[in-house]
């Protein structure tokens, strides 16, 4: 907060333009109360997701497990850590589906937390911290994201499969997850040591619409299929209970 | 069900309701069905189209909406209006559109002609989704809305009938009494105290009554007190298959209350799968309590026999390659037991390029086999099974499900294939030593 007041102090100094006025009651607001507002989205709609789907009957099975089963705990973990590659036998879209989703998913958590002002955003919100990441890693990391998420795109719209079943969250769940990293990247003009040293924002626009867009995701989170993040944990667990039960190995 | 209307012609369709009345009754079944695993189930998704990958209708003719996760739309619309946590606000805003009768006929083929429940899709899932389960959940929302296919739901009207697809209880001794005479061994029936109660296969009341005869031999030579029994003896359970919960239900009872009247401690399942995921897996719901007995099924009952030594067998010695039944392998945990007991009669295994978990399904699983309009497609299937059982190399080719025999066999009469899948359980009864 210190360092937020001293800002707005220095910003105080000099008159500001017009333009320069309206980008920074833009980031003030995409810093202030939008985040606020997405932050209790995020964190509201995803509890009232899970709440939801845990409050739903419970059908609990009877039956005698099979000698020899492993306990649920274990079903459960063996069937998540199993579910992180796919067989061979289901073939080279599985890898190459799984691959990909390897590269934007790893991208994506590299981006947004081991670069050095996401860093310092989320330490000036929560006061935790961690050694960032070189800028080359981040570069690098970016880039694979971007060209990734647009494969993932290609396939989505090209795949038979894919748009047979695709719907509207498809497309909203990627731009939302999309838009965050291009803007990001467009803000990109200096390293982030020059960044972080500096003491006022000179691109007050362009990181405004950047938080927003981190502001979007937030807020679509717990209504799209994004809540995997959450959600992928929980139904490989019961799959698992469900199987290591019977004795099968998954 | 008077004989006027099931002589009824009709398109899939039980009954004179409204169409409206149909949607109503298959939103209130399917919305039935949610509780937190499949609600898990539903809200995981997505739509990475990998369970496409697995499904063996959609890799033998490329068509995408054999996808099983979009075999699944409209009880995915029905959770997301009905049961979902923003269930409110989706039906508020009109997010997702109200399955209709129209939908509904569309999707009877996509849950019934083109989906065995094999549950190959499950283990292809990466967010672990048992696609099999909700497709065998949709079925019970269809079947309250009367739209099954025609054929199972004649069958689902003999055994509501009957408690059997195949015969009515009163013509069981009399069947047991000609296998008993024509293949010389003892099939008791109707015993008032038995440690096991032994059922079958709609096909072995039949055609293939020497599997019956097979599971006396066998049993005869362990001195055991068995029995079948009247009131209790087809284990295939059609309403696990076609969806209708209340006949599941009473032919479940029907075993279990058999067994308990005689005293029974276990209830032999035959070689069928269905049979295996019905009873093993679910008879217990129907009680609320875990069973006084064991449910057991053939495959695990000859590897426990072999395994303490109770019962022996001559060595085969040539290859073989095995078919694993789905309900029986994949969803049922017998992998081992069925290459235990092949082991043992000495026969060297070649497995299938696809086997165990991620076996594909001789395509008739599910109620699949009896349904004819599915015949194609099921035939597309089999060439595939057929292709790797040919690559084995193997001499003999085993499975221990007889509904999967009988897919296999109708679809080596198609293609003339020379290569009949033989029963495991025959394998020992022919093979047990002197």
């Amino acid at each position: 907060m210190g360092t937020s007041s001293s800002r707005r102090s220095c910003r105080r100094l000099r008159p500001r333009s017009n333009s320069e006025s309206v980008a920074m009651d833009l980031l003030d607001i995409a810093r202030g109360p939008m985040l606020v507002f997405a932050l209790a989205v995020f964190v509201l709609g995803s509890l009232w997701r899970l709440i939801g789907i845990w409050r739903r009957p419970r059908m609990p099975d009877l039956s005698p497990p099979r000698s020899g089963a492993p306990s649920k705990l274990s079903g459960a973990l063996r069937a998540i850590v199993r579910g992180m590659w796919p067989r061979k036998e289901f073939g080279q879209t599985a890898a190459v589906t799984t691959l990909n989703g390897y590269v934007f998913h790893i991208g994506l958590a590299l981006v947004f937390f081991g670069y050095a002002p996401h860093i310092a955003f989320i330490h000036r919100i929560t006061s935790l911290r961690w050694p960032a990441l070189p800028d080359p890693v981040m570069y690098l990391a970016a880039g694979a994201t971007l060209i990734s998420m647009l494969m993932a795109l290609f396939y989505r719209l090209t795949s038979p499969v894919l748009r047979k079943i695709s719907n509207a969250d498809d497309m909203i769940s990627w731009s939302v997850a999309f838009l965050p990293l291009v803007t990001g990247m467009a803000v990109l003009g200096e390293t982030s040591s020059a960044i972080l040293a500096r003491d006022r924002v000179i691109y007050g626009a362009p990181l405004a619409v950047h938080l927003l867009t981190l502001e979007l995701l937030l807020i679509w989170f717990p209504f799209g299929k994004l809540m995997h993040a959450f959600l992928f944990f929980f139904a490989r667990a019961a799959t698992g209970i469900r199987f290591s039960h019977r004795g099968v190995s998954l | 069900m008077s004989p006027a209307t099931s002589a009824k012609p009709s398109f899939d369709m039980r009954g004179d309701e409204s169409n409206e009345t149909r949607v109503a009754a298959a939103m209130h079944g399917f919305v039935s069905e949610f509780g937190v695993t499949s609600a898990l189930h539903m809200e995981s998704c997505v739509r990475c189209g990998l369970c496409a990958e697995a499904c063996h209708f959609y890799i033998a003719t490329g068509d995408a909406k054999y996808t099983p996760i979009y075999k699944l739309d409209p009880f995915r619309r029905a959770y997301l209006r009905e049961a979902s946590p923003f269930a409110p606000l989706v039906r508020a805003l009109g997010l997702v559109r109200r399955p209709d009768m129209a939908d509904l006929q569309q999707w009877l083929e996509l849950l019934y002609d083109s989906c065995t429940l094999c549950g190959r899709c499950t283990v292809a899932c990466p967010m672990g989704i048992d696609l099999a389960e909700l497709v065998k959940e949709a079925r019970h929302g269809m079947f309250r809305a009367g739209l099954v296919p025609e054929r199972l739901a004649l069958m689902d009207r003999t055994a509501r009938l009957w408690g059997s697809t195949a015969t009515p209880g009163d013509d069981l001794p009399d069947i047991l009494a000609e296998a008993a005479k024509q293949y010389g061994v003892q099939i008791p029936c109707d015993l008032a105290q038995a440690d096991i109660l032994v059922t079958a296969a709609p096909a072995e009341l039949g055609d293939h009554t020497k599997a019956l005869a097979d599971a006396a031999k066998i049993l005869n030579r362990i001195g055991v007190r068995w029995t079948m029994h009247q009131s209790g003896f087809d284990a295939s359970n059609v309403g696990f298959n076609n969806g209708d919960l209340e006949l599941q239900e009473r032919l479940t009872r029907a075993l279990i209350d058999t067994a308990r009247k005689i005293g029974a401690t276990t209830i032999l399942l035959p070689e069928c799968g269905h049979a295996y995921g019905a009873a093993r897996w679910e008879a217990a719901k129907w009680y609320g309590a875990a069973l006084p007995l064991r449910i057991i099924h053939m495959t695990e009952f000859l590897d426990e026999l072999i395994a303490d030594g109770r019962l022996r067998v001559n060595k085969i010695g040539e290859t073989a390659t095995f078919h694993d039944p789905c309900q029986i392998v994949r969803r049922g945990g017998l992998e081992a037991a069925a290459r235990r007991v092949l082991g043992a009669l000495g026969l060297e295994l070649i497995e299938l390029k696809d086997h165990g978990v991620t076996g594909f399904c001789c395509g008739g699983g599910g109620g699949v086999v009896s349904n004819q309009r599915a015949a194609p497609l099921r035939h597309k299937v089999f060439e595939m099974k057929k292709k790797q059982v040919e690559a084995s190399g193997a001499k003999r080719f085993v499975t221990s499900c007889g509904q999967c025999r009988i897919t296999l066999a109708m679809g080596a009469k198609q293609t003339h294939w020379d290569k009949p899948a033989e029963s495991l359980l025959e394998l020992v009864a022919d093979n047990l030593t002197d």
